[in-house]
């Protein structure tokens, strides 16, 4: 064909694909740009999809199929077809008929070796019948030693691009909405629904999977067109809707709990959260919506017949879209295969764009495609017909009916219902409240019936109303084709073909939820979309059910992919500091993250500071320890619940060592709680657990001793905590607080003081420690935290005092056998394992795991014992096992360290009840498979024993 | 994502609740045997229909409610506060 000098509006500019400008289109003449193709320089124009920008400049082949490795090219040009899965830069899968092609896009194919012209796999089409149904799992089977062998193999056949370890972190974000009224869908319908919905006062949310809002008519007539541009005028002018673009609603979910994927917004920059400037890839919107409307219109039904995945055999919306859209005259001679109105006006759009229709064959009347034959390239050249005639075409235009896209309905919990007047599924009348249908999911009707439909039901959706008072839509005739004469792909994702479902049912897989599965139809990245009615409509086939008895398969969120950044989105993750925190980052202070806390590890040598509080006396911020206030005169009982040990006789100004237990006898926590004067108590706990004990304490009180009058306030960070630990904190405390005799005998150990400390009133003083030296715990207002800590360090410097971090704290603890829950005990330590026989009080009336706890005396059970390899050398490493013999697990080891106090390595484990016995010497395996002998000790406490030095 | 009907807060998230299982009674602890307890602490009736289950409101008021669910379709019918008589 010659070029026209003038060309006529609408024929073909040049030799390339591309029409002359035409009414309706959307892509931007003004705005031409490049991008890159498998290696070469193309060009298009703004608003132009990836494909429509290829398709223009010549190319008809995308993709190599799953498993076949047959070429493909346009099927829907829309977002699910299946032969246009590209690989964009760094992103995989991307939707090529969906995503607009950007200046300078790199853009390649996948499922491609090593090229796609001369594609290896395509061997595979040869060896078709290896690869039929259920291939994977009657393949792959035998023998046993070879299936690493087949996973390699499986590897390569499988789809999808590649994702570069280098990508940089995009900027997803998340949003959370509350829209009255959402709507599911931007076409006439949906827009009226929106319009509808906002003009009976509702906050609307409208969302359009597409770029642009218009649905069907923006590729339809004139007047469609026009009806489009009024609706979306109309929509834009309304304040009460907000319009979400290329989104897509991916479920809805309980109480319309409604997810919405906002995709790539490159103009919409992350608002401070992410790098400067850099755009918001995803956003996933959880909206909770008053009503959802869901007008997702209809997908068009691929035929199935022989050859139909040849590049060139397109759906009639693929080909109007490409010719309304974006000027891309799909092909140069073509065969149109309609049933249906939609089909004819695809015939006249193609013949307005220069596309020579060679002819035009009509379904309802008995027209029929036999085959679609390929050229070398496996592209079309031509079609047989019924009668054996063939029409060399390099398109076939099929339009052959409709699929509804139901999910969102059936997430509702609706069950479609076949109509083989329509030949299609409608809803099936199972709705909830509050979840409505409008649009061709809904009937057929005129754009301007689908408008007057939408609005109603989406005023419906505004008051809350039954939609059962709109009127109905209706359903035009529709002839039930699904397979003609010949095989054809039903799942091109899948490469999955009718044949394949035939044999799959002839074995016996003739539900259509096993079939699916056995064979994967439907499972593919199109995810039924296209193929789930021709998958029933074969099985029917081959059973002799009709299609409604046949059924659906079942649907389920996402209705779309979504990437795992849009559902991670951004990160809101608390961070917790002390009011210390800017002095431990100014002395460089080692971060440790500890639950929701950055707490210090240590300021640079862990060793040092434990010698430190060893020889004289140190510092730690021990702020994060979960405190509770417990005021009321029910507080003891409380207490004699929550902990195992007795709690009714503790006296004002005393403080009590206790540990809790669940009801299955598993300890919970441990800490220590100080009356602090009659009815007021001060509960400490472990610092993971502060939230789970106050939970704890509030379920007890609220749901088995409601009668009980106390209360409970968490008080954690209303005090900053230091514990002043060594030898000499007597003498550093008394330097700063002048109004409690600190002595000894005014001041013994396991008491607390109320008192003046650096001038700062109401603090609460508890001779207590961790360390098993002589110590003071502060609670302090918060707001004075910093205030005490720098005092104490400048009161103290004659007496050497510095910061200690946790790490030392953790070693003296266990200098001093402290277990810490968690670390030492696990999901199965109950109370007597852990070493707690002299704590607990089974003679108590109840206590919370009482029960547990007291038949724990009669089984067996590990013991938590203190350890000390022979070779005071070796530090096992924490977790190593305990065995006898080879390798017989008897224990582990749970904590272990080198004490610098004793100049050898200590442990805490757990062993064996007969191994339990002081002197045993038992084994440690360690992970690197050394072999550590270690002797059980007498105590848990590997330093003082006695305790002399707390008690100084 | 359902919604719990607070009676103190109204309706919310159900991710602001945390799930307390099946609310049953505990057992009388001076003369309760091993398998009564063990069946208290682990055994679920996981019936298809309605169920009275623990939510503890834990982003709102920090009640612990008694919830009436229906396990099929996540009706809820009652929500009270958990206090057994």
């Amino acid at each position: 064909m010659s070029a026209p000098s003038a060309p006529a509006a609408g024929v073909a500019v040049s030799g390339g694909r591309r029409l002359a400008p035409r009414e309706g289109e959307v892509i931007d003449r003004g705005a031409p740009l490049r991008f890159r193709w498998d290696g070469r320089e193309h060009s298009g124009y703004r608003g132009d999809t990836i494909v429509s920008a290829l398709l223009a400049g010549g190319v008809t082949v995308f993709s190599r199929s799953f498993k076949y490795h047959r070429p493909r090219g346009v099927l829907s040009a829309s977002f699910v077809d299946p032969g246009c899965t590209l690989q964009v830069g760094d992103e995989p899968n991307v939707r090529g008929g969906h995503r607009r092609v950007e200046p300078g896009m790199n853009v390649r194919p996948q499922n491609v070796w090593p090229s796609l012209r001369f594609d290896a796999k395509s061997a595979n089409q040869l060896v078709g019948r290896f690869l039929g149904a259920g291939f994977y799992y009657k393949t792959f089977i035998k023998p046993e030693r070879l299936w690493p062998a087949y996973e390699q193999v499986l590897k390569r056949f499988a789809t999808g691009g590649k994702v570069s370890p280098q990508t940089p972190h995009g900027v997803y974000d998340k949003r959370y909405a509350h829209p009255d009224v959402l709507v599911a869908g931007g076409g006439p319908a949906g827009m009226a629904a929106a319009l509808g919905a906002a003009e009976a006062g509702a906050a609307v949310m409208l969302v359009e999977e597409d770029y642009d809002l218009g649905g069907h008519l923006r590729w339809g007539d004139a007047s469609q067109r026009a009806l489009a541009a009024e609706l979306v005028a109309a929509v834009n002018a309304e304040a009460g809707i907000e319009v979400l673009t290329n989104s897509v609603v991916t479920g809805r979910y309980d109480d319309n709990w409604v997810a919405v994927c906002q995709r790539r917004h490159p103009d919409r920059v992350g608002g401070g959260f992410g790098p400067a400037g850099s755009p918001v890839i995803e956003r996933l919107v959880k909206a909770r919506a008053g009503g959802l409307v869901v007008a997702a219109g209809l997908i068009e039904r691929p035929y199935v017949f022989e050859g139909n995945d040849r590049p060139g055999v397109m759906l009639s919306s693929a080909a109007r879209r490409l010719v309304k859209l974006w000027a891309v005259r799909p092909g140069s001679r073509a065969v149109v295969l309609t049933a249906n109105p939609e089909g004819d006006a695809a015939a006249e759009d193609l013949a307005s764009a220069g596309v020579e229709v060679a002819r035009v064959l009509d379904a309802r009347s008995g027209g029929d495609v036999v085959r679609a034959l390929g050229a070398r390239d496996g592209s079309l050249a031509a079609v047989e017909l019924g009668d054996g005639t063939r029409v060399a075409c390099d398109l076939l235009v099929t339009a052959v009916g409709w699929s509804a896209p139901t999910s969102l309905l059936n997430m509702s919990g609706d069950r479609p219902v076949y109509e083989p007047r329509a030949a299609r599924f409608l809803p099936g009348g199972r709705l909830p409240a509050g979840v409505y249908v409008t649009g061709g999911l809904a009937g057929d009707a005129s754009a301007e019936r689908l408008v007057e439909h939408g609005r109603a039901v989406g005023a419906a959706a505004a008051r809350g109303e039954d939609p059962a008072g709109v009127e109905a839509l209706g359903v035009d005739e529709h002839p039930e084709i699904f397979r003609g004469r010949t095989h054809g792909m039903v799942d091109f994702s899948e490469d999955v073909s009718s044949k394949d479902l035939v044999a799959a049912a002839g074995e016996g897989y003739d539900s259509i939820e096993l079939m699916k599965r056995y064979t994967t139809v439907t499972m593919g990245p199109s995810q039924g979309k296209l193929e789930t009615v021709n998958a029933v409509a074969v099985l029917s086939e081959a059973t002799g059910r009709s299609i409604a008895e046949t059924g659906t398969t079942v649907w389920r969120p996402p209705y779309a992919p979504i990437s795992l950044g849009a559902l991670a989105g951004r990160i809101h993750e608390p961070v917790r500091y002390s009011p210390m925190q800017p002095w431990h980052e100014a002395h460089g202070a080692r971060p440790l993250v500890a639950g929701q806390w950055i707490r210090p590890e240590h300021y640079g040598d862990p060793e040092a500071e434990v010698a430190s509080v060893r020889s004289g006396v140190g510092i730690i911020d021990v702020t994060p320890l979960g405190k509770l206030d417990l005021r009321g005169p029910d507080v003891p009982e409380l207490l004699n619940l929550l902990y195992v040990n007795k709690w009714s006789k503790l006296a004002v100004g005393s403080v009590r060592y206790g540990v809790m237990c669940a009801d299955d006898g598993v300890v919970l926590d441990d800490g220590v709680t100080g009356r602090l004067c009659e009815d007021q108590w001060l509960m400490s706990t472990t610092s993971s657990g502060a939230a789970t004990v106050w939970e704890w304490a509030e379920a007890w009180l609220q749901t088995e001793h409601p009668g009980w009058r106390v209360q409970v306030t968490p008080v954690t960070t209303a005090y900053a905590s230091i514990n002043i630990a060594g030898p000499a904190s007597r003498e550093l405390l008394g330097r700063l607080c002048t109004d409690v005799e600190l002595s000894g005998e005014a001041f013994p150990y396991m008491h607390l003081r109320a008192g003046t400390v650096a001038g700062v009133e109401g603090c609460w003083m508890w001779r207590i420690g961790f360390t098993g030296e002589l110590s003071y715990e502060l609670h302090v207002p918060a707001g004075y935290g910093l205030h005490v800590w720098e005092s104490l360090l400048a009161a103290g410097g004659d007496l050497g005092v510095g910061p200690f971090g946790i790490e030392a704290q953790r070693i003296m603890r266990l200098e001093k056998g402290h277990f810490i829950v968690g670390q030492d005990t696990d999901g199965l330590t109950k109370a007597l394992g852990a070493g707690l026989d002299w704590l607990v009080k089974v003679d108590k009336e109840d206590f919370v795991g009482k029960p547990e706890i007291a038949w724990q005396a009669g089984e067996r059970y590990q013991r938590l014992v203190g350890l000390q390899p022979l070779d005071g050398d070796v530090v096992p490493p924490e977790a190593s096992q305990i065995v006898q013999g080879e390798r017989r697990i008897v224990g582990r080891i749970t904590s272990s360290r080198r004490s610098p106090t004793l100049g050898r390595s200590i442990c805490l484990g757990f062993v064996e009840p007969e191994l339990a016995g002081a002197g045993t010497v038992v084994t440690v395996l360690a992970p690197d498979g050394r072999r550590v002998p270690a002797r059980v000790m007498e105590h848990h406490a590997h330093y003082d024993p006695e305790g002399v030095r707390l008690r100084g | 994502m359902m919604r719990i009907p607070c009676p103190y807060c109204g309706p919310r998230n159900s991710s602001e609740f945390a799930y307390k299982g099946e609310s049953r009674p505990r057992p009388e602890v001076g003369s309760v045997t091993p398998a009564q307890w063990r069946a208290y602490l682990y055994d679920h009736a996981n019936p298809e229909g309605w169920v009275a289950e623990g939510w503890y409101h834990r982003a709102g008021c920090r009640r612990y409610l008694k919830v009436e669910r229906h396990t099929l379709t996540n009706e809820v019918r009652s929500v009270t506060p958990a206090a057994r008589p």
